[in-house]
Order: structure tokens, then sequence, then C-alpha cells
């Protein structure tokens, strides 16, 4: 295959790529938009395999099978409620892929400069693209090699830490090593000296270094950010992983790579900034990780009593009810709860009841992840909604029941200015007549932030495991 | 502990402090129960049903007063029952303690603990225990029925066959459980309700319930209910004026009048005035809830029902609660019920009086040999103090325009910023960089706003789809290993294979989950 055809391979690629992204603004059309990028990506990879400068075809075509079994094994396997710990893991693929091929063209271009004159001009491929390199084109190309490694090695960690919160491997709680961000600071200057050394000629053991110190700091800087904050990691790490592929690109001189890699970066940055917008929070205190950094007094003492209330209540309330809201959190997807909360709706629906969902922005521990365990319970999308489309509809509510979610539903955010996360936007469910909550126990959650919700007077604790809480009421709706 | 309740003997009480189902919930607590034959009669609980649910039946009250370590009763003790009373015992029902001194200094010295249910504090902790507001939704519910059974005509509007028949116009007086309730079981009815209260806050409460609040052309004064424990405070002389007046203009139009006005510890306040009633229909019935504290309205009997000389009918009665005796009955138990559960913390059948706790001691009146009425002030404040509600002012047509024009200037101002700001910053790479990096730069930063543009419209419900498809596309890094993977160097091919093995795992993992979560997306 010439370079024209694969050029034209890659342009086709590049297209496919943006109407796949452009393809999730609906359910439906999504459906479609994933096989634009299943050839965009069968036609790049294809391309370059025919292409000029590859190689050992056999080993390619192993690689391949191997990563596709395990590849779909993990898809098929994996549990809907275990997707942010999936999409970690994913993303710290990248980051390592990113490491070994940014290492591989410092091995390609100590092996060109190795060789005399006449043997570099017969060269082709990635060695031949790097023997006839200018000079300040070689210093540009250590740049971008550095910068490939640094962001991949950063991105590994990160996933890696990451996914070990997220599986409950690694404990969720914000921890940092004496010294903090200092330490983060200090190795990034640290990287910085390396770059200016390896720019100048310095060897291998600069850019391991420097991997090394980027591996730290992936570690830390995520090991610092407690659980509540995991969507706005994950969709940082996401960023991360597309900006790793352009520098990437910039190396290899592929456009392709570039594209992509900046498609990908600019979405998880959409999609970090989205994150933060809903819990009221720069990302920079997202990402120097802990709650209360804005708290200028005492939190607002709450006074009230947590009301329990047992299945029949809730059964005969939600009988007697016309409209029902439902506000799933992470304690539903902790509790696999989702199927048990589907029938609660199906058979709420048949009796003729409105029944909705309200999805905060950050319920759950990914960017969508309610949308996406409801989905799976089979609960029709229509009737998902986003906060900002049913904010307004909790005065005219008969019943709000909130599943395992408490941060996202705390009236503090709006009343009290000391709150940890005052000015979060929230959701208005104590406007409802009615508010059971279903949660495991007395106590704050997660962020440790007391709830004055659990208070309030048209609030009713329905304790218990949600799963369990859901399964004993279902039978008494008929 | 043993609980006992002796049958009420005061004229016209019909209500009882247990009932068989509290009995069963008191047991749960550790406690035994007795009740006196007959004391639950008047109220449709036999003696055989406290037995059903094993309470013993004690014949006399004075075995039972003897036998029972806590009594629970409705009404403040008499002469007799007082004598009954020793250290050690608990009596718990209703007192009244500022109007009954003497009697509550009886009480003390017999060494008796006295809870009074007419003492526990307004916050949200007791409102389980509140005896007052629960007789009072019964009191408000009555007043409108006895208001019908006296009042000739419908309360909802019909057209029928026979001729037209408009709604009774309701005037509810006084918003607190007792008005609510009133209101409520008014426009049950199909009645059209107005509603007047001095503390404007409940005015939402008001229409809440379907009834219009009647607004006074009255600004300085705003009573905020929050000073004085959610109850009215006494109005002054020329708010008095302004609510008189409103009154005797709406007077004419009322079928029938609630009024549930009261003050703490003062007599109930005369605002249905004798002018007013003889401005009304004849036919149209008056229910004064505050007859017992002297009435609101100026005819008013107490115990009595009277009838004015146009034809308007007041109702005195004052024992509303106990006509419903059923039903109150067994909501002043599981008031009690509750009260008793707060002061057997271990539920293990063991009375702790904990003075510390400020429900306990606001409602105890009597302890250990020694006057404990009046309480010290709730340690937490029953409602939050209002806060003065800002106004958004209403903008004028050039000040909105002037707004839109700073925002589009604003806007401009910053975009222009950031576009020469950019162009600088690309300026000076091109300066340094070759040719073929800027080709690199351009793609990436079209790339970059392409991506900008395209993810904005990304549906939120499809965030984790989104992720999982970048997730799968950044996969694509599989491109620089395999052009790596020709190399010379058995080390890169190694290291290129590595990267082409873990970016495809990427690919096709990311590619089938996301199919797999999107194909579960349905439509109803």
């Amino acid at each position: 295959m010439s370079l024209g055809i694969v050029s034209a391979a890659y342009i086709a690629a590049a297209i496919l790529f943006i109407l796949s992204l452009g393809g999730l603004s609906g359910q439906e059309s999504a459906k479609r938009a994933v096989w634009y990028g299943i050839a965009g990506m069968a036609l790049a990879i294809v391309a370059t395999v025919f292409g000029p400068g590859s190689g050992h075809l056999w080993l390619v075509l192993l690689m391949f099978a191997v990563a596709a079994v395990i590849g779909q094994q993990v898809a098929s396997r994996v549990q809907m409620t275990e997707m942010p710990q999936l999409v970690a893991a994913l993303h710290s693929f990248v980051g390592l892929a990113a490491v070994l091929i940014g290492f591989n063209a410092h091995l390609e271009y100590q092996a060109v400069l190795a060789m005399e004159p006449a043997a570099r001009e017969a060269l082709t491929g990635f060695a031949g693209v790097l023997a006839h390199k200018t000079g300040v084109e070689i210093g540009i190309l250590k740049v971008e090699v550095f910068l490939g490694v640094f962001i991949g090695a950063v991105t590994f960690t990160g996933s890696v830490v990451a996914f070990g919160k997220l599986a409950g491997k690694v404990d969720g709680k914000a921890k940092k090593l004496p010294g903090g961000h200092m330490l983060n600071a200090g190795a990034a200057i640290l990287s910085l000296l390396l770059l200016i050394l390896y720019v100048n000629g310095a060897g291998f053991w600069a850019l391991g270094l420097m991997t090394l110190l980027a591996f730290f700091i992936g570690y830390h800087l995520i090991m610092g950010i407690g659980g509540a904050d995991m969507p706005v990691v994950v969709s940082m790490l996401n960023s991360y992983s597309g900006w790793a592929a352009a520098a990437i690109g910039f190396t290899l001189g592929n456009d392709l790579l570039i594209v992509t890699g900046a498609l990908v970066g600019s979405s998880g940055a959409i999609l970090s900034y989205i994150m933060c917008k809903a819990m009221n929070r720069s990302f920079v205190s997202v990402i120097l990780g802990g709650f209360g950094a804005t708290s200028t007094g005492p939190a607002a003492a709450i006074e009230g009593e947590q009301v329990a209330i047992d299945a029949d209540g809730v059964a005969a309330a939600l009988n007697d009810a016309d409209s029902v809201i439902i506000v799933p959190g992470y304690g539903m997807a902790v509790a696999q709860a989702q199927q048990s909360v589907s029938e609660l709706t199906r058979r709420l629906r048949a009796k003729g009841k409105t029944v909705r969902f309200a999805i905060h922005p950050v319920a759950g521990r990914l960017p969508g992840h309610m949308n996406v365990l409801l989905a799976e319970a089979k609960v029709p999308y229509d009737i998902v909604l986003e906060m900002d489309e049913i904010n307004e509809d909790f005065p005219e509510t008969d019943v709000a029941i909130v599943i395992g979610s408490n941060d996202i539903v705390n009236p503090a955010a709006q009343d009290d200015p000391n709150s940890p996360i005052a000015g979060m936007p929230v959701l208005e469910v104590w406007k409802a007549r009615h508010v059971f909550v279903s949660k495991r126990g007395q106590g704050a959650g997660y962020s440790g932030i007391e709830n004055p919700l659990f208070y309030k007077d048209n609030t009713r604790m329905f304790y218990g495991d949600a799963k369990a809480s859901l399964d004993s009421l279902l039978p008494k709706i008929a | 502990m043993r609980i006992g309740a002796p049958r009420e003997y005061a004229k016209g009480e019909g209500r009882v402090a247990m009932t068989p189902e509290s009995a069963a919930q008191l047991q749960k607590l550790g406690h035994s129960c007795a009740v006196e034959s007959g004391a639950g009669l008047t109220a449709g609980f036999t003696d055989e049903s406290y037995r059903a649910a094993g309470v013993e039946v004690v014949p006399t009250a004075e075995a039972l007063w003897a036998g029972a370590d806590v009594i629970v009763k409705v009404r403040p003790p008499v002469e007799a029952e007082v004598d009954r009373l020793s250290a050690g015992k608990t009596l718990i029902s209703f007192f009244y303690p500022a109007q009954n001194k003497d009697l509550l200094e009886r009480c003390r010295a017999t060494g008796a603990t006295v809870v009074a249910m007419d003492m526990v504090p307004r916050i949200s902790r007791a409102q389980k225990m509140d005896a007052l507001s629960s007789m009072a939704n019964i009191a408000g519910y009555r007043a409108v029925i006895e208001a019908g059974a006296n009042f000739g005509r419908f309360f909802t509007g019909q057209v029928t066959a026979a001729g037209k028949v408009p709604p009774a116009k309701v005037l509810v007086i006084g918003a607190g459980v007792a008005g609510l309730a009133a209101i409520g079981a008014a426009t049950a009815l199909g009645a059209v309700v107005y509603a007047f209260d001095v503390r404007p806050e409940v005015a939402e409460q008001i229409e809440s319930m379907g009834a219009e609040f009647v607004y006074l052309d009255f600004a300085s004064e705003q009573q905020d209910g929050a000073a004085t424990g959610g109850y009215a405070a006494p109005s002054s002389p020329e708010f008095r004026e302004a609510q008189l007046k409103k009154f005797r203009e709406l007077a004419p139009d009322m079928d029938i009048v609630v009024t549930t006005a009261l003050i703490p510890g003062r007599d109930a306040p005369k605002l249905w005035l004798a002018d007013m009633v003889a401005a009304m229909k004849p036919g149209s019935v008056i229910v004064d809830l505050a007859a017992e504290r002297g009435g609101n309205c100026e005819l008013t009997v107490a115990d009595e029902k009277i009838v004015s000389p146009n034809g308007v009918t007041v109702v005195g009665y004052t024992d509303f609660p106990s006509r419903m005796a059923s039903q109150s009955s067994s909501l002043y138990s599981t008031n009690i019920r509750h009260m008793l559960s707060d002061l057997t913390p271990a539920k293990d059948g063991r009375i702790v009086h904990n003075m510390e706790d400020d429900v306990i001691r606001g409602a105890t009146v009597a302890f250990e040999g020694a006057v404990t009425y009046p309480p010290p002030p709730p340690k937490v404040q029953a409602i939050a103090a209002q806060k003065p509600k800002e106004k958004a002012r209403e903008l004028t047509a050039e000040e909105k325009r002037a707004a839109e024009v700073a925002a589009f200037r604003r806007q401009t101002r910053s975009q222009l910023t950031l576009l020469v700001g950019g162009t600088l910053v690309v300026l000076a790479i091109g300066a340094v960089a070759p040719a073929s990096f800027m080709a690199h730069l351009i793609v990436f930063a079209l790339a970059c706003f392409v991506g900008f543009q395209v993810i904005w419209n990304v549906s939120h419900a499809l965030h984790t789809p989104l992720m999982a498809v970048t997730n799968a596309i950044s996969g694509i890094i599989v491109l620089g290993a395999l052009l790596q993977i020709g190399s010379s160097s058995w080390l890169v091919v190694v290291l290129a294979a590595l990267a082409v093995l873990i970016a495809s795992i990427n690919i096709v993992g990311g590619f089938l989950v996301t199919r797999r979560m999107l194909a579960m997306f349905q439509k109803s």
C-alpha cells in the first residue's frame, strides 16, 4: 500500500471517529455511532499494517488475536456496576502503551544515530523518518518523546490507583504522603530539569528517571483524591490518555494519532469541566484534593431527628401517590439494586402513576454511571432525566425516593453558606410532599457531611440495604 | 414498670389514654399494662379487646392506682386521684400547670413525678408526642363537621335538575393545627375556603391546603412566628383594627366561620364581634374552637350551642376531641406511647427520667418533690428564624438591554483576548519550529476545536458510553507501535509488540463494552 492510500485511509478514519463521537448526542444514533468508530479503527489499523514501515506481520497478528480474546472476555464479563473500574483500567493501558512507544522512539533514534550515513539513506518507515530530521526537528522530537512518556506515565499509575480505589482494592479515602503537593511539584520541577538535560544530549537515564518521577506523580496525585471526586478523576485520566496519544502522534509524525488524541483529550476535558461544575468546585481544587478548602465557619447545627419508616409505610405512600421521582446514587450501584428499582418502576407505572428518575451529573463514580445502570435494568431512557430538566418538578411531586445518594440531595448546599458543599447544585427532593431515603444506616455519607434532608419533617428514613429494602417493598405494591 | 390507665370520670370525657394497640407497643418496651374496667368503653374499646392485647383489666380505680408505677390519663387529676399519688409514681396527662397552680402544688407534695402532655416543647423531635397538635387536628376536623350538622345547606356547589346550589363559603380564623385541619376538611367537602392568620409565613401552608389567604392592607406589622415558638403573639391595636375591618367586610358573605385563634397563656382574643354576627345571613354557623378560653366570638357560650337573634348558630362546645373519642384516644395514646418510649431509652421496661433531655425536661412539671415548672427555654430553637426575603428587583427594559450589551461586550473581549493570545503563542512557536511540526500543530489545533464542538452535544445520559468509546479510540495509539514493530532492534520489537497487545485490548474491550451498553438503552 502506498503512502497516499494510507493517508487517504487515515482521513477517512479521522472523519469516522468524529462522526462516532458526534453520534453520541442521542440514544438511537449512538448505536450507529459505535459502528463508525469500529470501522474507522479497522481502516486505520489495516492501512498501517499493510502500509510502509510496518513489519513482523505474524507477531502483529498474534498480538491482535490474544488481545481480541482478552478484550472480548473483559467486555462480556464486566458488570455494569464495575464500569468505572473497567474504564480506569483501560486508561492505564493507553498510558502504558504511550510510555513503551516513547521508549521505542528513543531507542530507534539512538540506533539511527549509530548508523553510517549511507545506511541511513536506505532506512524506511519510522527509522527513515527519524533519519531525515534536521537539528531543530530533533530537538522538537526529543521534547515530544519526553512529553509523551511523561503524560503516559502519569496516566498509567494514576489510572491504576483510580482502578484500585474504584474496585475497593485501595482505601478510597484521600491520602497524601507528608509534604503533600510539594512532593508533586518537586517531582514535576525535577522532570522539567531532566527534559532540559535530555534535549541537550543526556542519555536514556534522563528519560528513565523522569518516567519513575511521573509514575510517582500519577500515584500520589490520585491517592490524594477522595472517592466522591472519582467522576472528575476518571474523566481527567480519560483526557490525559488522549493527550498522551496526541503527543505520541507528534513524535511519530502521524496525523491520525494527533487528531484522535486531540478528540479524546478534549472529550475528557469537557467531561471533567461538566463534573466540576456539577459540584460547584474548581478543577484545581478537585485535583488538589479534599473537601473543606472553602469552608469559612462552622456548619449550621442540624436540629431534629431522623424518623424511620418500614416497608408498609413506604408502600402506602407510594400507592397513594400520583407522581414519583426516584433519585439513585452510588449506594444503588453498591447494593446492585437497579433491577429492584426497575421492577418497582414497572409496577408503579402499571398502576398509572408517573414515575421518573432524576440523575445528578455526579451521581455514581463515573459520568453517566446511573444512566447505564438503569438502562441495564431496562428502565426506559425517556423517563430518566437530568437535574436541570426535573428540578423544578419536585414541588408538584407526591413522593421522592432517594436510593443511596447523599451529597447530591443535601439542602445544606443551598441553605448553609458554611457547608463544605455550599453552592453545589443539588436535586431539591425536599420540596416533594414525602421523601423516603433508602440508606444503610444513620451517619454521614462518603464525604462525611451531615445531611439536613434526613432530619426534615417530610423525610422518612427507610433503613437497610437498598436491594433488600426494595425487595421487601415490591410485594406490597400491587 | 407497670403502666395503668384509669377511667376518665370527668363529665363528657370519652377518651382513654391507653388503647389495646398502644398497650401492645408499650409491652414491646418491656412494660406491663393495666386498665380500669370500662375505661375504654366510651372510645369503643371493650375490656375483652384489652385482655386480648395482654392488658390486665383491674376492677376498681383504687386497685389500678395502687398497682401502677406510671399512670396515664387524659384530663388533669381530680382531688381523689391526687390523693392516690405517692412518691415513686409518675403521672402522665394533660395538666395545664399555668392555670392549675394549686393542683400542681398538691401533686408536688405527694412526691410524685408529673409529666404534662400539654407542655411538650414544640420542636421537631417532639412532634410525635405533641398531644396538643393531635387533639387540635381532631378539633379542627370536628368543628367543620359540627358546622355542617348545623348548616342547612350543601358545602359543595352543585348544578342539579332541581336548581343550582352555590358552594358554601367558609372562613377559618387562625391557621394553627386546628385551623389547617378545618381548612382541609372544609375544602374536602367542597366549600370555598378563606383563611386568616396574623403570621404571614403560614400563607403558604394555607394555600397548600387549598384555601385562599386573606391578606390585610397593613404593611408595618409582620409577626415572625419563630420568635414565639411558632405560636401567635398579641397584636398592636392598629393591627387589630385593620383585622376587624377586614372581618366586617367578609362577614356578610360567609356561611360558616371557624375561629381557632389562641395566644398562649392569655384569654382568647375577641375577633368576631356582635356586629359581625349580626351582619351574617340567617342560617350561618359560627364554630368557636377557643370557647374554653372565653371564645373568639363575642356571643360564644362555652359548652353550648346558641342561636343569635338574626338566626346565626354559634357553637361553643369545648369537647370536640371527646366527641370523636375513638379517633382521639388512638392518637393520644400514641402520643403517650412515644413519650414513654423516650422515657425508656433502653427498651428494657426501666424508666429513666433524664432531666437533661429538652423534651422530657420541658414536659415534666413536678419531679421528686419539687415543682419544675416553668422549664428553662429549650436548648435548640423550635423554628429557624425567618430570613428576610430579598425580592429580586424587576429589571426595566433599558436595564435588561444594558446588561445584555455588557455581557456581549464582555464575551467579545474575552474571545478576542483568547484569539490574540493564541495567535501570538502559535506565532512564537512558528518562529522557531520547522514547517513539518507546524503542519502537525495545525491538525492538532483543528482537531481540538472539532472535539470541543462535537462533545458539547453529547447527551448527559451517554457520558459513560462516551468514556468507553473514547477509551476504545484512544487505543489508536496502536498505530505508533505498529510503525515501530518493523524495527531491526529486538528490544524495540518486543516493546512495540507489548504496546500492540495492550492497546488492542483497549480497542476490542472498549468497543464491545460500548456496544453492550448502548444496546441496553431502550425507549418506553
